[in-house]
């Protein structure tokens, strides 16, 4: 028998709804797989208990001949950006440390309802702000990705969701919960060799996730194949009333309605996203692509996104001014951190718990949010921003005039070496200039694994659709999938 | 124009005024969460997980507070904006979990209105003047921080937080402390009409940030105002203004200049001080609220919210005096407060009912009890009146019999008082206790022929011309009949008998 931590989602629900195996083995099996990966720190906390108690109420739930849910005996991990009751959660941050919520996220929520289990809370960027995840209070996340010929440098995960991307392709679990501001699902997934969608803006819920910007910020599942995200996304997804952004609308059989035939479909192949200094390996996968949605039957077009080149600088404006006003709320009153110096007052208290508690990036952001809303920068920056929002989402909606879906690299160069690019903010924002205009937008965009560079390390395609048609991304990426034979998988050796 | 001036050593000044009411919005729970917004629980004890702004908490709008907020935009005439935006104020403060208030800064859900103040000579206010309302926006309250429970700690109440604000913000059309105070308590009565705010400003339910500045009289160009904060009664805001007036001129007539800055009343020393200046402002960095979608109103709720309102108050008081035929002075005291109308028309109907007529017919003797007469025994009775026994068909069988002329003025007042006191039926009371007025024409005639006959020189005066004496017959009369004799009849008779 296979080792049952290969497995994916689909197939461990079956295997459970079957009687192939117990949940119980399998969350036995995935909790010695994190406990043995400590040196890849992809946890913060470790929950082996609460995989254990959900398996068991799964195979209790099969036992009694109870209809099984969606996610049925799958246990996850859970980026430690969303609430968990009774478990701390700290988005990577000093300034949360300790803290333990009395609630429970509605996506979180969504999850166990459908019979998942909780392996552990998934390290991330601090506040999820970082491309790489080393800006995390509790470490680096260490990639299970090795350049090849025998090179020690310690890899990137990606971030925000470097714990999620690490945990999966490490198999440490079969799927993780991610969240996407501006390609924190799509950026990591592809450095890992992993799939990740961020659904259209509103499909999941943002209660009870430590917001960052609240108008860009979106839950998705990243596991190993489009199958298992249709599934999860599945589950996670839906109208709460709880939150004001929430799309009121009803979840479709994502995975039902899976069809990699696209016979009658057009792929648009946007020409701003052949940016100079991009990887010739990168464009050469991007080819391949091409090539893979024709044999599925789709008809390329070419495809104009004339304001791609102002997205970046956009949502560099927008996302750090949404967060400054975020992240006021963490000022050492209520819950965290407080540094309350000896004989110090109010003010004190919060310039020292947020000096403390914050870190270097976090404060980078905090600070140009606050400058780019402040009294006479506010037009310069911020009302700017916001048009050329708008002038990135009609350039979507015009090229969805001539095309179904869109393809495009998720990144312009595959993972780097941990410590290249952390002295150089610029260079590491340029990571997310091709996942940042469809979150701008709010359009649903997913990245498959689709071959590896010279180093053997993961590509990811992107495949950005229409407001609501996850069908067709999901689609589109199956197509890719099933033609990509990605096999890849890298070597164990933190164990 | 007022004729309101300021003495300065240089000449008249003029003052001008603009008033920003902060108005909680009457409802069962908060502006963004579901937590009480009743007055008086014990601290901390009405807070959700949004008010104390905890991680991942969302607002979620409550249609209630917005309803609130447009039919007090409909009862002031004012534009009622169709799409309306929440932004966020942003400030670090003890009494703001969140770091930022959500407002309405660039669109406001309601806009341009007006508010009419009446003619009051009294108060110097010569003529009937509308005043402009600039806006209506809706917004969150603070919590309330404690600076008395310990002695080097301040502790924080949240459960204000997050309570629905209505802020009302005038034009700076106000000339007087009068046209201001008429302002602020016409404005009260339409809230409370309409029901969206208790007007209760004792309990902070009201407050007014009173915006001040002094110009030479004729002067074209505004001076430069100060805002003073949180002035919580109509008292206090005539008082900062008619202070803060003159400290203004006095500083410009000493050569200074008044900074625009952000002041706070005292009202001990009635007195107003600086509390920051403009360069101390903060920057509030206002940017909409991105989790909140922009507010649209359809136009069933519009149509709704119409139909929902109540007859407003100067309606109501063009009413009285026209349909009704009521003098300006009862429409205006009984149109004032929702209490006193409410009281008004409930007996009027009874009344009406009672004595078949119209409530026109009724409306005059109705209001003159409801102002004058009843309110008079109440006091007089203090805590023996149990004003449970005060009902409308109590009050309406009263002024029943005295329009019958069962009962004459003076009766119905001492039947009144019993039954406050007792509550027992007004017809019973008149009958056991003898409080009926004699309309029998023979006894009176009876008691008019003796009178006549006891004082014929008098008599002989009055048919020589002296009128005057007419009085004292009525007065023979009604003595010798104790008083209970119907005075109409009695007149009648006297003056046929004496020709």
């Amino acid at each position: 028998m296979t080792d049952i931590t290969d497995l994916g989602v689909a197939a461990i629900r079956t295997g459970v709804a079957q009687g192939d195996f117990s949940a119980r083995e399998v969350a036995e099996g995935f909790n010695a797989n994190v406990a043995a990966a400590s040196a890849l720190n992809a946890f913060i906390v470790t929950t082996p208990e609460k995989a254990l108690e959900a398996a068991d109420k799964v195979d209790a739930d099969r036992a009694a001949g109870k209809t099984l849910g969606s996610m049925a005996g799958v246990p996850i991990g859970m980026k430690d950006l969303f609430a968990t009751d009774g478990v701390q959660t700290t988005a990577a941050s000093h300034i949360l440390e300790g803290f333990v919520p009395q609630y429970e996220s509605t996506v979180s929520s969504n999850l166990w309802a459908a019979g998942a289990g909780m392996l552990g809370k998934l390290n991330l960027d601090q506040f999820a702000m970082g491309s790489s995840n080393e800006t995390s209070y509790f470490g680096n996340v260490i990639s299970p990705w090795k350049r090849s010929g025998g090179s020690n440098a310690q890899m990137s995960p990606g971030g925000s969701s470097g714990g999620s991307s690490t945990a999966v392709s490490a198999r440490l679990a079969p799927a993780a919960t991610g969240t996407d501001t501006g390609g924190s699902i799509r950026q990591p997934a592809a450095f890992t060799g992993i799939t990740g969608i961020k659904p259209t803006y509103g499909r999941c819920s943002r209660w009870g996730v430590v917001a960052f910007a609240s108008s860009l910020d979106q839950a998705g599942p990243m596991a190993h194949d489009v199958r298992d995200c249709a599934i999860m996304l599945g589950a996670m997804a839906g109208f709460d009333p709880k939150d004001s952004t929430s799309l009121d609308l009803p979840v479709p059989d994502w995975e039902g309605e899976l069809n990699s035939d696209l016979k009658g479909k057009r792929v648009g192949i946007p020409r701003e996203y052949r940016m100079d200094g991009t990887d010739p390996e990168i464009l050469k996968s991007w080819d391949d692509g091409i090539a893979w949605l024709k044999d599925a039957g789709a008809e390329v077009v070419d495809v104009r996104l004339p304001n791609t080149k102002y997205a970046l600088p956009a949502y560099y404006i927008i996302a750090p001014a949404e967060a400054s006003s975020n992240l006021a709320r963490y000022d050492g009153v209520r819950y965290g951190l407080r540094d309350l110096p000896e004989g110090s007052g109010l003010q004190d208290m919060y310039a020292a718990t947020r000096a403390e508690g914050f870190g270097d990036e976090v404060k980078r952001r905090v600070l140009i949010g606050t400058y780019v809303l402040s009294a006479g920068y506010y037009d310069a920056y911020y009302t700017q921003a916001q048009k050329i929002r708008a002038l990135v989402a009609k350039d979507f909606e015009d090229a969805f005039q001539k095309c179904d879906v869109i393809l495009a690299p998720t990144t312009p160069t595959a993972s780097f070496g941990l410590g290249e690019k952390s002295d150089d903010p610029l260079a590491m924002y340029l990571n997310d200039v091709f996942a940042v205009p469809a979150s701008l937008a709010g359009l649903p965009a997913m990245s498959v694994p689709c071959g590896v560079n010279g180093e053997g390390l993961p590509l990811g395609l992107q495949i950005i659709g229409r407001a609501f048609d996850e069908q067709g991304v999901l689609n589109a990426g199956l197509a890719i999938e099933e033609r990509a034979n990605f096999t890849a998988k890298p070597d164990r050796w933190w164990v | 124009m007022s004729n309101y001036r300021i003495q300065g050593a240089t000449g008249d000044w003029e003052v001008v005024i603009g008033l920003e009411v902060h108005a909680q919005v009457t409802s069962k729970s908060k502006l963004f969460s579901s937590a009480s917004t009743e007055f008086g629980a014990e601290p901390n004890a009405q807070v959700s997980l949004i008010d104390a702004a905890m991680p991942g908490m969302l607002p979620v709008l409550n249609a209630e507070c917005v309803r609130q907020a447009v039919r007090t935009g409909m009862a002031i005439e004012a534009q009622i904006n169709t799409y309306s935006r929440f932004d966020r104020k942003n400030y670090f403060y003890a009494d703001l979990p969140q770091g930022y208030q959500i407002s309405q800064l660039y669109h406001p859900i309601v806009g341009e209105g007006k508010l009419l103040i009446a003619r009051d000579e009294k108060a110097g206010i010569p003529e009937d003047k509308y005043i402009g309302i600039e806006r209506i926006h809706i917004e969150q309250d603070a919590g309330k921080l404690m600076h008395d429970q310990h002695p080097t700690m301040s502790y924080v109440d949240l459960n204000r937080c997050g309570v629905a604000l209505m802020e009302i913000v005038s034009k700076p059309d106000m000339t007087s402390p009068a046209e201001a105070g008429a302002y602020v308590r016409k404005l009260r009565s339409i809230l409370r009409y309409v029901g969206s705010c208790d007007g209760n400003m004792e309990e902070g339910s009201m407050r007014a940030d009173v915006n001040v500045s002094v110009r030479k009289v004729g002067a074209a160009e505004l001076g430069t105002r100060t805002e003073t904060k949180n002035v919580n009664s109509v008292r206090f805001v005539m008082a900062v203004i008619e202070q803060e007036a003159r400290r203004q001129v006095d500083l410009i007539e000493e050569g200074g200049t008044v900074v625009q800055e952000t002041r706070l009343y005292d009202p001990d020393k009635n007195e107003t001080r600086s509390m920051r200046s403009k360069e101390d402002a903060h920057d509030y960095r206002y940017f909409p609220d991105p989790d909140l979608l922009p507010l649209r109103l359809e136009d069933a709720f519009l149509v709704e919210c119409r139909a929902s309102l109540p007859e407003l108050p100067d309606a109501k008081r063009l009413r009285y005096t026209g349909e009704l035929g009521m003098t300006e002075y009862n429409a205006a005291q009984l149109t004032a407060e929702v209490e006193t109308f409410a009281r008004f028309e409930t007996l009027l109907a009874e009344t009406a009912r009672q004595a078949g007529k119209t409530e026109a017919e009724v409306a005059t003797q109705v209001a003159n009890w409801t102002l004058s007469v009843a309110p008079g025994v109440i006091k007089s009775l203090g805590d023996e009146a149990r004003l449970e026994h005060n009902t409308a068909a109590a009050n309406a069988a009263i002024l029943q019999m005295v329009s019958a002329n069962t009962v004459s003025g003076g009766q119905a007042k001492e039947i009144y008082e019993i039954v406050l006191k007792t509550g027992r039926d007004p017809a019973e009371i008149a009958e056991t206790e003898g409080l009926k007025q004699q309309s029998d024409t023979g006894a009176i005639e009876a008691e008019i022929d003796k009178v006549l006959a006891a004082n014929p020189d008098k008599v002989a005066e009055y048919r020589g011309g002296k009128d005057k004496l007419f009085g004292f017959f009525v007065g023979q009369t009604m003595k010798a009949m104790q008083g209970k004799a119907n005075p109409g009849v009695v007149n009648e008779l006297l003056k046929a008998k004496l020709g």
